[in-house]
């Protein structure tokens, strides 16, 4: 396969391509030519610019500096990108990560069929088609998510070749994948390519080993590209037996400075000195069986290695010894001591490295180990001397002062490992230490851990996905779907199963051990037959691209929307906000924003003791609004109750009020009022003064004579809201401020999600338009929104007694105008900001503040003035306001609305439009 | 003792963590001063411009007297209108009162016949409806009387009624919402930092290396609580002491340490909660959404927006439960009326215990799922 070609017509040429992220330079000046028809392979360690380059080769992002064209044609230029990015498959970084995890395969597969426009008879062909030759047809119900690594990369392969791409770019395919998988995954990329040999493909990958069967590589390091040519042709050149070790000579001087190879010493050990040993270890999560029955000793300074794919179990074994999990079942002993999460002596016996980097990035390099040593009690004097070795001991004298996340990775797995070392502890476990990490530090860390073993008889216990550093380990365990295939030193292995290499034996067990491999050993069979159906798609491949490019279309729209539904139907934390949160809300602040001052706790200090001064106290206790409580006794009394707010106002009637009232003379009543809540207080007073005015009237009547009660009489009358309750007031009011804000946050993750998660590329790389794409995600929530409407409607009328006296037609089409609307400002808010927490901090201050403070919520805008009083009588739920209340309070119908409902229509095109005017089609 | 040793090590890790963390800090700083700062000049006065139309129906002194009378900034210059004009406007929520003159009103009112005036009010608008009501009552009959005044004696009761406000006299809003401010300030932050550290050791993975080192998860939970309450705590005491009372020249009643000490207690109580709820929710986002449905109610039903005794029975009882209910009569006692320990005794015990409940249930829950979040 690997023959040596001469590169034909090239499928990508770059030119001087530079990309930086802030201060960060990803790509350097980089030149490079892909040639056609042939299997090319990006081969480097993490972090060097694999993913960024082929990114910008798949046009998911926008080019800074330099020039690339592809399939003929400027990147650059949108046309182009239009025109060739049906006939473009990128296949991102990251198990599944352009997958959606709750969507079945079949559903994944149709959503992206239909992006690309086709019908419903060819969707289904192409479907049965692909995954009858992949193995998935058996498991076309199972949501994306739970399917195995290898299984999703296979679906993630299906979704990128159901439009019969002619470039295919995968993004490190098989990161995390065990080797049978793998293998079985090139075969499936091989009898593609087979099938339609025109097409060019494009491998990133970290595994050195893996590069061996590409038709071309280009090696790459820190943005530049270090050599090109066929895997023989660079091994000739740098006159190396594999091509990681071709890789390390091709580095530049500096960083291979001082690097020799590993040499692994023998063990020196008494095989009946133990230090973990675990019997039949089990973890059950529900049904799943993460970890079933496993085995193993492993005796004191031996290096002891776990090798299995992602999800295999490793973790999960390395967790439940470290006390982290409880085991559902079996027993687990380090140093002869069982396993106790309460045990805190063990723990400083043990040190600990997780998976992912899991310092305190916040706090310096020494500050990290400064805290850890404390916290494993290691004597106060002694800390500053500990910290020291470490830091002399692992190289981290020049980051002492530095925060973690501003160092080099491979300075970063040495912090970690020196953070675990701070308590010399006799037994390491380290969890995939090494991913990530380049082939020279990585030996540079192999060093390191050789001479814990070997010098201070350390324990260690390890686990990795690359083979050879599984081979390093003195003994291993390979690990599959939970289970422990065999354990013995690598070597042996190989020898038991009579293969070649390591990973061939691993693959040996693998096909042995059953199970999912069987199930996919089935599909193989499937495949046999399948395969002339596969050839006939390629017969027609006039067919492939059908509407590609048309500017708008329906289907594509409701592709999305239906998606987001089916996303939405099986979110429920989601569907729980949406729905029971609102109506929650709703009883909240239908009974919170009150206006209402009932119930009043007052009391009199009646120093008159007349039957005028008792009657004018009755004169407050006959009010609906004030409950009267005991009198007061003096001053000291009132001062005292009124502090501790058991009254809310007192009334001092003076001696002599009835006798000088009777003789005409100048009294004065006083009343104080609990000036604590001003709102309050000042209703307060209106009811005191309205209580006394009424008081005079009608006791003037009684002595000056019937009807002589003044001279006119103010009738007040309370229209729309005849008993002046809150409620009907609030009611109205506090549905659209809910149909703005939960709408609105909602809307706003939802776009923010995807981008968070990464499914966000298919709106890069596929032809949907970015109206399509926001239209698409809008409508089920403008139709969620509406049954929301709805249910508080119904509570409004029900729970709350506020009747509808207007057109609720009328309603019903404002609400869902005012919908769109309110989704809109969610997708507005998702389209410039890129972490979830952000779009809901700015979906809520551009919903909820200006809605409560500005719309007229409360104060009506007639009364604001200023840039307030603008905002308030733009602001579309200013008007939804006026609508809801004038059809629930004030009766209106359609004819009385028109004037409100022109501004709301008009903010539809404002919002949506600026939406989708700052939405990018290409990463930036 | 190594228990303690544990417990003050880990805080000073969370302040570490807090300190260089940004934004977080310029979300303490905004919300202690600036927050605080326009929540208390930003409520406006109740009857501000108020929108009035007078349906002048007599055409008289008295009348145009009447219509004289309304001035900013109180109300707009009101509006002339015809009685047909009246129901669209109101509809329409052009004006909220409107002031309905009949004919031959002033000659009624020389006539003592005692005419009546027709005040229509869009009770939709509630902050306006009552107070304007009482107000235009006031004035109207003001003009009324003097008018009358000036053609035959007066024949009324002569009691006057002298309205004082205690704690704040001419009822100035900005000291109430200042303060109120402040009290929800240290209810949602006091939720959002500890949560928001829980959360943050999860995402970041770090939770699992506390989980293997020999510290307990008590002490984990004791550290973040403390750490995080100091700040809040020493925020408040800032706040109050050169944003309201520098700043807003609020002038406050009770003793600043006695309102301190309610406000540990409450930050025990809530930061509690915040774990509690950093246990519930899986990611941030979550985390934010759990903490709207909680701090909404809140801050609504505690009495700090709106008074407590005008909500509906059970509601009231419900909020007993919240320890914010309690914090917000501490707060308001002590700090507008002045209130010692003998007239909040209550409030306080009331928060020790819910705090200590709060406290054991989500320490019991923190222990129990402490191992899942590794």
């Amino acid at each position: 396969m690997a023959s040596a070609q001469a590169p034909g017509p090239a499928a990508a040429r770059v030119r001087q391509l530079t990309l930086h992220y802030g201060n960060m330079r990803a790509l350097d000046a980089l030149d490079l030519e892909v040639p056609a028809g042939c299997m090319v392979g990006l081969i480097g360690p993490d972090g060097v610019g694999k993913s960024s380059l082929m990114s910008l080769l798949a046009g998911a992002r926008a080019i800074q500096d330099g020039r690339i064209e592809v399939l003929g044609g400027d990147m650059a230029d949108k046309r182009h990108r239009d025109a060739v990015c049906p006939r473009i498959a990128y296949m991102p970084q990251g198990l599944g990560k352009n997958l959606y995890p709750t969507l079945s395969v079949e559903e994944n597969l149709q959503f992206f069929a239909r992006l690309f426009g086709h019908g419903a008879a060819e969707r289904r062909r192409r479907i049965d088609d692909l995954t009858r030759s992949t193995g998935l047809h058996a498991f076309l119900d199972r949501p994306a998510g739970k399917l195995s690594g290898g299984m999703k990369q296979k679906l993630g392969l299906c979704c990128a070749l159901i439009h019969d791409p002619d470039f295919l770019l995968l993004d490190e395919p098989t990161t995390g994948v065990d080797p049978l998988a793998r293998a079985q995954f090139w075969d499936l990329i091989d009898r593609i390519r087979g099938e339609r040999s025109g097409m060019s493909v494009i491998v990133a990958t970290a595994y050195m080993d893996e590069a061996q069967r590409f038709d071309w590589l280009v090696a790459m390091d820190d943005g530049r590209v270090l050599a090109t040519g066929t895997p023989p042709d660079i091994l000739a050149r740098t006159r190396s037996a594999s091509l990681e070790e071709a890789f390390i000579r091709l580095l530049p001087e500096d960083k291979t400075r001082g690097h020799t190879p590993v040499v692994i010493p023998p063990l020196e050990t008494h095989a009946d000195d133990i230090a973990i040993e675990a019997r039949g270890l089990t973890m059950r999560f529900g049904d799943f069986t993460a970890v079933d029955h496993v085995s193993f000793r492993i005796r004191r300074g031996e290096i002891f290695g776990f090798l299995g794919s992602n999800g295999c179990g490793k973790s999960t074994t390395m967790k439940m010894l470290t006390g982290l999990l409880p085991a559902s079942e079996g027993q687990a002993w380090l140093f002869g001591h069982e396993v106790n999460p309460k045990d805190i002596d063990t723990r400083r016996r043990v040190g600990y490295m997780s998976q992912a980097f899991s310092l305190y990035g916040e706090l310096t390099v020494r500050q990290n180990l400064e805290l850890h040593a404390q916290l494993f009690h290691v004597p106060d004097e002694a800390v500053a001397g500990r910290v020291d070795e470490m830091v002399e001991r692992f190289g981290l004298r020049q980051v002492l002062e530095r925060l973690p996340d501003a160092i080099p990775l491979g300075m970063r797995q040495r912090l970690s490992l020196a953070v675990a070392m701070v308590h010399k502890p006799e037994l390491l476990i380290l969890d995939e230490p090494t991913s990530g990490v380049d082939p020279v530090a990585r030996d540079n860390f192999w060093h390191l851990l050789v001479e814990l073993s070997r010098r201070d008889k350390v324990t260690i216990f390890i686990s990795t996905h690359f083979m050879n550093e599984a081979e390093r380990c003195d003994r291993m365990s390979m690990m599959h779907a939970g289970k422990v295939l065999d354990s013995d030193a690598p070597a042996r292995l190989v020898e038991k199963r009579g293969a070649r290499s390591l990973e061939e034996a691993f693959i040996g067990y693998l096909v042995e051990a059953g199970g999912e491999a069987q199930a996919e050993a089935a599909a193989e069979q499937d495949l046999a037959q399948a395969a002339p159906v596969a050839h006939g798609t390629a017969d027609i491949p006039q067919q492939a691209h059908p509407a590609g490019h048309r500017a708008f279309s329906l289907q594509r729209l409701f592709s999305y929307c239906w998606r987001e539904t089916l996303e939405l139907q099986r979110d429920p934390v989601r569907a729980t906000l949406a729905l029971a949160g609102s109506l929650l809300l709703m009883l909240v602040m239908g009974f919170g924003i009150t206006m209402d001052v009932e119930d009043l706790r007052y009391a009199v200090l009646d120093r008159d003791q007349t039957t005028l001064s008792q009657n004018y106290s009755l004169s407050l206790a006959g009010s609906r609004y004030f409950i009267e409580q005991p009198p007061l006794a003096d001053y000291e009394d009132l001062d005292r109750r009124m502090r501790r707010g058991e009254i809310a106002l007192a009334i001092e009637i003076p001696s002599g009020f009835g006798r000088n009232l009777l003789r005409g003379r100048q009294v004065e009543v006083g009343a104080w009022i609990d000036g604590s809540m001003p709102q309050r207080a000042e209703t307060v007073q209106g009811y005191v003064q309205g209580i006394h005015q009424h008081w005079l009237q009608e006791k003037a009547g009684e002595q000056f004579g019937t009807g002589a009660g003044g001279p006119a009489t103010i009738e007040s009358r309370y229209r729309y809201n005849p008993d002046i309750e809150s409620l009907r007031a609030m009611v109205p009011a506090v549905m659209p401020l809910l149909l703005l804000m939960l709408p609105a946050m909602l809307t706003a993750l939802a776009v923010v999600r995807e981008k968070e998660l990464g499914s966000i590329i298919n709106l890069y790389v596929t032809p949907v338009t970015r109206t399509e794409f926001l239209l698409g995600k809008q409508l089920p929530y403008v139709l969620l929104a509406m049954v929301n409407f709805f249910c508080m409607s119904l509570m409004a009328v029900t729970v709350f007694g506020v009747p509808v006296t207007g057109s609720y037609l009328a309603l019903t089409l404002a609400m869902a105008v005012f919908c769109v609307v309110s989704t809109g400002m969610g997708l507005l808010a998702s389209t410039i900001t890129r972490s979830q927490i952000a779009a809901m901090f700015i979906a809520m201050i551009g919903t909820m503040l200006p809605a409560m403070q500005l719309a007229g919520l409360i104060n009506p805008v007639s009364s604001m003035e200023g840039a307030g009083r603008v905002m308030g009588e733009i602001y579309p739920a200013t008007h939804m306001f006026t609508i809801s209340r004038g059809v629930f309070s004030k009766a209106l119908e359609f004819a009385d609305l028109h004037g409100t409902m022109l501004p709301l229509l008009a903010a539809v095109p404002v919002i949506l439009g600026a939406a989708i005017a700052l939405l990018k089609k290409q990463e930036r | 003792m190594r228990k303690l040793k544990n417990i003050l090590r880990l805080g000073r890790k969370e302040l570490w963590s807090l300190w260089r963390d940004p934004m977080m800090l310029l979300l303490i700083l905004y919300v202690f001063t600036v927050s605080v700062y326009t929540a208390a000049t930003a409520l406006p006065e109740t009857l501000h411009n108020a929108a009035i139309a007078i349906v002048d129906e007599d055409q008289s002194p008295l009348s145009a007297r009447i219509a004289s009378a309304f001035y900013p900034p109180e109300f707009q210059h009101p509006r002339m209108i015809t009685v047909g004009e009246m129901d669209a406007g109101m509809d329409r929520g052009d004006f909220t009162f409107a002031l309905n003159i009949p004919p031959d009103f002033q000659r009624d009112v020389l006539a003592g016949r005692n005419p009546e005036i027709q005040l229509n009010i869009d009770a939709t608008r509630m902050s306006q409806a009552f107070t304007g009501n009482g107000y235009i009552q006031q004035m109207a009959m003001g003009e009324i009387s003097e008018f009358v005044q000036r053609h035959r004696a007066a024949q009324a009761l002569p009691v006057e009624l002298a309205l004082r406000a205690r704690f704040n006299p001419t009822l100035e809003k900005s000291w109430f919402g200042g303060i109120a401010e402040i009290i929800n300030t240290v209810a949602m932050l006091s939720i959002i930092l500890t949560g928001a550290a829980l959360i943050r050791e999860r995402e970041h993975g770090t939770i699992e290396h506390l989980l293997v080192m020999p510290v307990t998860p008590g002490e984990i939970m004791i550290s973040k609580i403390w750490s995080m309450s100091l700040v809040v705590l020493l925020a408040t005491g800032l706040s109050l002491n050169f944003v309201i009372r520098g700043l807003l020249q609020v002038p406050i009643e009770g003793s600043i340490p006695l309102f301190l000490v309610g406000v540990v207690l409450c930050l025990f109580a809530m930061t509690s909660l915040g774990i509690y709820m950093a246990t519930l929710a899986r990611t941030m986002p979550q985390f934010g959404l759990l903490l709207m449905l909680t701090l909404m109610p809140m801050n609504m039903l505690s009495g700090g927006a709106t008074p407590r005794e005008s909500m509906p029975e059970v509601v009231q009882n419900l909020m007993l439960i919240a320890p914010t209910t309690h914090f917000v009569e501490i707060g308001q006692s002590i700090l507008f009326r002045g209130a010692g320990l003998d007239a909040v005794w209550k409030p306080f015990l009331a928060l020790a215990v819910i705090g200590t409940v709060l406290f054991i249930l989500s320490f019991r829950r923190f222990r129990k799922t402490i191992g899942q979040m590794a």
